[in-house]
């Protein structure tokens, strides 16, 4: 009986085609090449050092965290384009809570995180409800947050900026364990890179090793066929969109605490980092696919290319050009690499 | 041979219009019963009913002999009614072993570190679609890199393994060449040997004929004929499938004798 199929087996996989399958293999390249990129033309001679590698990965952290978060988003097939305001919104919403109506900065915390999980339901329940592209959903959000980020902050404080003081009550416990600095081989580093590999780890955990993750890509891959195997699709859904959101809020909060305040204006324009870190790490931008590790090497590619311009004395105008460019390789070669991996699978 | 599901005269309306008019089928365990119909003739509507689409507007639906009324396709699946759709089966990007435990996944441990068991449920899907005759090399490659036949064929497996005591299957042969539908015939003929009440729904004769126990012919919502194994030719068959499916088949005919 098995006469038939046993055909399909002729073909060995090599570990190479099994590699090159992975989706966060070409990211993995791309950051190797980029690294090597800006440690050759660097001028400081500090880029592959301590201090350096402190400086990118400071970059990349907030963007990673993130981003992680966006891709799990993406894989189960839908977009929030409301990841970056959400930054802005839920810091600025931490020094309204605590400086202008004097709530307790943990109690703030923890009403921001709960905000935030609103917005990531109310986004999520949207999409499923009205049957919306999520592109067009979360936009209306990003918008809707944008306004409100201003005529709020202007309301509160008459200026555009919310400031939060270092004499906060418990504003020390927090700011260790969300904005301090960690002395590692002779450079300061932030503590978010910490929370950032604590996020891509989790994330990555959540999608390759739990059920839910089996129901992340089943729901991104086809909605239909996963309904029909009995995977909840709208409850995955909206918990994605909830985590990202949440995700946006975390890194807020970290931000207002190390800048001690906030610009009505932050985060504006952020989103599109995290789906470029998400894209560049393998994503696809159908759904179905990707990894929370490809995601992070994103935005390590993002980090390093922040750093790595001025350093190379480079006209740091010209940092989104650059940006846009390893965009559209990165996801050129992936697809490609990709579509090889797959065909060289099939006979 | 006991009767797992039964219609009797089940009409289904839907506002003015009538998509079935009392229609009546038994399906046995261990058998396979054929649905032929041409497009149109009402099989979409059959299907629906049977795995709790929709619900009948009048007449009786029994399951192993005790009238059931199902809200929701989930609940046709917990009573053991699973049904294989030609192209929602399966999602393309995800390995075998995701796709067959798909929804029905297994876990170790416990509360949030509750992770999937891939070890495990690698092994058994490795080994139970062997049993069902499939013979894969790697359960980790993506679905996709399958064959539209080997698909469905997993897919069958799936239901099977998950305790399905009625199978049914949407038209799994029509967008397949010859082979690919023989594999996925084979795979029928398994799952009937297992116990498994099989609903067979095509539009082509010589595949039920191949498989079927028991053939009903569905036209205009209405269950025009029916008939056993042992009392019908495949001409037969080809025939009472309406003036108009008799037509196309003949043009069919013609039209290939034409093109070679």
């Amino acid at each position: 009986m098995a006469n038939a199929v046993k055909d399909e087996r002729v073909q060995k996989t090599s570990p190479i085609t099994t590699l090159l399958r992975r989706p966060e293999f070409g990211a993995l390249m791309g950051a190797l090449a980029i690294f090597l990129l800006f440690s050759s033309v660097d001028t400081t001679g500090n880029f592959g050092q301590p201090g350096g590698i402190a400086g990118w990965t400071d970059i990349a952290a907030p963007i990673g965290i993130v981003a992680v978060f966006v891709a799990l988003l993406m894989i189960g097939g839908e977009f929030d384009l409301s990841t970056g305001v959400m930054v802005g919104t839920t810091g600025l919403l931490t020094g309204v809570l605590v400086t202008e109506l004097g709530l307790d900065l943990w109690t703030s915390i923890f009403l921001v995180l709960l905000f935030a999980a609103g917005v990531g339901l109310l986004n999520g329940w949207l999409v499923v409800t009205t049957g919306l592209p999520s592109f067009i959903v979360t936009l209306a959000t990003f918008f809707v947050l944008r306004g409100a980020n201003l005529a709020v902050t202007k309301q509160f404080t008459g200026t555009v900026r919310v400031s939060l003081t270092e004499e906060t009550a418990n504003y020390d416990q927090a700011a260790a364990l969300l904005a301090s600095k960690i002395e590692f081989a002779g450079a300061s580093f932030q503590i978010s890179i910490l929370w950032w590999i604590f996020f891509t780890i989790l994330a990555t955990w959540i999608l390759t090793r739990t059920k839910f993750g089996n129901w992340i890509f089943a729901s991104g891959g086809d909605a239909n066929a996963a309904r029909n195997a009995g995977v909840p699709v709208i409850r995955t859904k909206i918990i994605l969109f909830v985590m990202t959101s949440m995700a946006a809020a975390f890194v807020g909060i970290m931000f207002v605490l190390r800048l001690k305040g906030m610009q009505a204006g932050q985060g504006v324009g952020v989103e599109f980092f995290y789906i470029i870190a998400a894209a560049v790490g393998g994503t696809l931008l159908t759904g179905g696919m990707g990894s929370a590790i490809g995601a992070s090497l994103g935005a390590v590619i993002m980090g390093m290319a922040y750093i790595g311009i001025p350093y190379a004395l480079w006209d740091s105008d010209w940092t989104f050009t650059f940006l846009g460019l390893i965009l559209f390789t990165a996801v050129l070669i992936n697809t490609f690499v990709g579509k090889r991996a797959m065909k060289g699978r099939k006979k | 041979m006991t009767v797992a599901l039964e219609l009797k005269n089940v009409t289904k309306q839907f506002g003015s219009v009538i998509a079935m008019t009392e229609v009546s089928m038994e399906v046995t365990s261990g058998s396979v019963t054929c649905v032929l119909g041409d497009n149109g003739a009402g099989k979409s509507t059959l299907i629906k009913t049977l795995s709790g689409v929709h619900k009948p507007t009048a007449g009786e639906f029994l399951m192993d002999g005790q009238p059931v009324d199902f809200d929701s396709p989930r609940e046709a699946i917990a009573k053991g009614i699973a049904t294989v759709y030609q192209d929602l089966a399966t999602i393309p990007m995800m390995s075998v072993w995701r796709n067959f435990f798909l929804g029905n996944e297994i876990t170790i441990g416990w509360g949030p570190f509750r992770m999937l068991n891939i070890k495990k449920m690698k092994a058994l899907s490795k080994q139970q679609l062997l049993e069902m005759g499939i013979d894969l090399r790697d359960t980790d490659q993506p679905i996709g890199t399958l064959s539209g036949g080997e698909r469905q064929a997993v897919a069958i497996a799936r239901a099977v393994y998950f305790g399905a005591k009625v199978l049914i299957l949407d038209e799994p042969t029509s967008a397949l060449g010859v082979r690919q539908s023989g594999i996925v015939l084979k795979y029928v003929l398994s799952a009937k040997e297992r116990g498994v009440a099989v609903v067979f729904i095509t539009h082509n004769p010589h595949h039920a004929f191949l498989v079927g126990d028991r053939f009903y012919l569905l036209n205009r919502g209405k269950m025009i004929n029916e008939f056993q194994r042992k009392n019908v030719k495949l001409d037969e068959l080809t025939m009472a499938m309406a003036g108009g499916a008799e037509l196309e088949a003949l043009t069919h005919e013609i039209s290939q004798v034409k093109g070679k």
